[in-house]
């Protein structure tokens, strides 16, 4: 008998096979108590504070401000940032177009500054920003091996919990769920920020425009 | 050096008595209590260890306290689990097809060697021999890192504690911060001692001891071909797979190489996508105390232009099928491995992580263990007495496991089928611990309090009910006296107070 089945096997004289809705019939009854969302009000101020307890760096901007605040944060982390494939033109008209590297291959990252990009989606009560690396996000490692990360979240992409939040999630595609910078406990239980991650993050959260 | 470690040998893996060979056991391994008492005398590991975990004690309650429906999460992510492992032949299924259809390919595994020979025949089908990994319990558990080494594969573990556990050429203390036995001193001298690459002057700053790492191994991840990963969620419904980390090597090793191969034991699933709206709650918070750990990567088979071209999932039984047939016992598979009962156990605190001599440490090793290896061994067979059965374990686990009830479950299998050896005198005594004399050890015996009512005339309980039966007939259970352990462990703050005073 092969592994598989001898694994199924002994699983099956302990638990036996159920057809499928019966299966799903005994799903559908777990408990399911507790709370959609935390927090109903104040999502975005809600948001911001939790994004900072991380300490990472928020700033609020209306979507006039935007190209601005990209410009003034890139330029002060001198060298080249890299930009995703898909990220709309207008974030980045004010920002110097020199130190842009438009969808750079893998290995040309660890020679950069940082990263800007979006991103899916966020959760307000755990400070969370989530990429699925889909259109203005670009691929995994962009936003990964440079120390810098921008991310611009859109005032109507947060979420106030978990449980929304994954509802607008296609699980099918890569996901990241970045919550403050790379980050580590593991000597004496203090937390140091930065470890393989970017070591600074920062986000710009656009209001109104969004919704 | 804390020179705790009984035996400074890696692990083996060593044949254990049931369904082929297991989990390693340690080599040289004593039992639980003579491990224990070398740890109790070592002052340093218990300050490290004190210290640490008192921290994030209180930590995790303000992280739990912050949610006021933490118990429904907790009863969910029970139901969740338990529904699951009475499924488990349906979802393991249903996965399997999931991965396959994204472009995976999934290998089945009964055991360790089983386990090991399919990833080191992966491994050595790309031509490689070094790889990079990511923390992963399971991997442990079955020695794959010297299986590899036997091949002549070099196996880099890339989260820092394991870092500083792999360059000590230690063993892991603790699920989530294995060397949590280790200060900051001790760190960097592991560092210029064994990092080749370590800088001069280095200094115990732990800013300056994760920029170390940092540089040592940003060259590994940038050329590293193939990567090894554990899992903490697998979604059946979807086929995808999750890693939470912090430091962001859990990324690079999912992202970067080129073949990436995970190792799950096969009680990791979830039914559905959504269900991680409860464990993406409840994890964070029980176990590194935070609202979210920094990075969470969620990958589903292969994706064209973005990650590993090559997936491979290997499906872990390795002895949990045997704890699966245990109706008892099986509300272990439910851990999520937060490692907050362990952050909470008194006898952990006083023993250490190495003193359990398996990778699984704490209140859940002393559960876990046991029914993966079997009770065939000492250490084993004095594992489910390493507890004072206060019952702080269960109440801070958010999947709700009885680890208490478990415990006195595998005491009694332990007395009708381990080897003999004196178990009279348990963990705790042998361990010198506060809870040495017998009354305020049997304040802790929470079933035995559920039993108050079979108290013999002496005081003594003469004969407990089921499956403890065997453990009374040999000896005789002191009598539960009114106060609680949680009582006097509050009163006396963990101890340290009464020891204090004498
Ligand atoms: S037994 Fe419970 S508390 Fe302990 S590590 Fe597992 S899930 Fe966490």
């Amino acid at each position: 008998m092969n592994a598989r089945e001898e694994i199924l096997g002994r699983i099956e004289r302990v638990a036996p096979r159920r057809d499928a809705a019966e299966v799903a019939a005994s799903y559908d009854r777990i408990a399911r108590d507790y709370l959609r969302r935390h927090h109903d009000d104040g999502v975005l101020d809600l948001f911001a504070e939790r994004v900072a307890d991380y300490r990472a760096m928020v700033r609020r901007v209306t979507p006039d401000e935007l190209p601005g605040a990209v410009a003034e944060l890139l330029a002060a982390r001198p060298g080249v940032h890299a930009v995703p494939d898909g990220l709309p033109a207008g974030w980045i008209a004010a920002a110097d177009a020199a130190a842009l590297a438009h969808a750079p291959a893998v290995a040309d990252l660890d020679g950069m500054a940082g990263a800007v990009t979006g991103c899916t989606a966020a959760i307000a009560e755990t400070g969370t920003i989530v990429l699925d690396h889909g259109p203005a996000q670009g691929p995994r490692a962009l936003s990964l091996v440079p120390d810098y990360h921008l991310i611009v979240v859109r005032a109507g992409q947060v979420a106030p919990d978990v449980p929304e939040a994954l509802e607008r999630l296609d699980a099918r595609r890569p996901l990241t769920f970045v919550s403050g910078p790379s980050a580590t406990s593991d000597i004496e239980l203090s937390r140091v920020e930065g470890v393989h991650g970017p070591r600074t993050l920062e986000v710009l959260l656009v209001e109104d425009g969004g919704r | 050096m804390t020179g705790t470690t009984p035996d400074r040998a890696t692990s083996h893996r060593a044949t254990s008595h049931h369904e082929g060979p297991a989990m390693p056991t340690y080599v040289g391994m004593p039992s639980f209590p003579s491990a224990a008492r070398a740890a109790v005398a070592d002052t340093r590991l218990r300050g490290n260890l004190a210290h640490a975990t008192s921290t994030i004690r209180g930590r995790r309650a303000e992280a739990v306290a912050e949610l006021d429906d933490w118990a429904a999460l907790r009863e969910s992510g029970k139901q969740i689990k338990d529904h699951v492992l009475a499924n488990l032949g349906h979802y393991l299924r249903m996965l399997e097809e999931r991965v396959t259809a994204a472009g995976g390919t999934v290998h089945w595994a009964r055991d360790a060697d089983e386990a090991n020979r399919i990833v080191i025949g992966l491994v050595k089908a790309t031509g490689e021999t070094e790889v990079v990994k990511v923390k992963s319990m399971a991997t442990q558990e079955i020695g794959l890192n010297e299986a590899l080494a036997e091949q002549g594969v070099t196996a880099y573990e890339t989260d820092l504690a394991e870092l500083i556990v792999q360059l000590g050429d230690d063993r892991p203390s603790h699920i989530l911060v294995p060397a949590i036995h280790r200060n900051r001193s001790d760190i960097r001298d592991i560092f210029l001692r064994s990092m080749p690459d370590a800088p001069e002057g280095l200094s115990d700053s732990p800013a300056e001891l994760a920029e170390a790492s940092r540089r040592h191994l940003r060259a590994k991840f940038l050329s590293a071909k193939v990567a090894v990963s554990g899992v903490n969620f697998a979604v059946a419904d979807t086929g995808t797979l999750v890693v939470l980390e912090s430091e962001g090597n859990g990324r690079m090793c999912l992202t970067l190489p080129e073949t990436l191969i995970s190792v799950m034991g096969v009680e990791k699933l979830v039914p559905s996508w959504r269900d991680l709206e409860v464990f993406l709650q409840s994890l964070p918070r029980s176990s590194t105390a935070e609202r979210m750990n920094p990075y969470t990567s969620a990958w589903t088979g292969v994706t064209p232009g973005d990650g590993p071209g090559e997936f491979h999932l290997v499906l872990l039984d390795n002895g949990r099928t045997a704890t699966l047939a245990d109706e008892v016992g099986r509300q272990a598979l439910r851990c999520i491995r937060c490692s907050a009962c362990l952050n909470v156990c008194p006898v952990y605190a006083r023993a250490g992580g190495h003193a359990y001599g398996s990778p699984y440490p704490g209140p859940i090793g002393a559960i876990l263990s046991p029914q993966i290896r079997g009770i065939g061994s000492e250490v084993d067979a004095s594992l489910p007495f390493a507890s004072s059965l206060c019952g702080a374990c269960y109440e801070v686990c958010p999947v709700a496991i009885d680890i208490p009830e478990v415990l006195v479950h595998l005491r009694a299998r332990a007395v009708e089928s381990g080897p003999r050896h004196p178990l009279e005198r348990t963990a705790m005594n042998a361990a010198g611990w506060t809870l040495r004399s017998p009354t305020r050890l049997a304040l802790a015996q929470r079933a035995a309090s559920a039993s108050r009512r079979l108290v013999g005339r002496r005081g003594r309980i003469r004969r407990l009910p089921g499956p403890l039966k065997a453990w009374t007939d040999t000896r005789d259970a002191p009598v539960p006296p009114p106060e609680s352990f949680r009582a006097w462990w509050a009163r006396t703050d963990g101890g340290r107070t009464e020891e204090r005073d004498k």
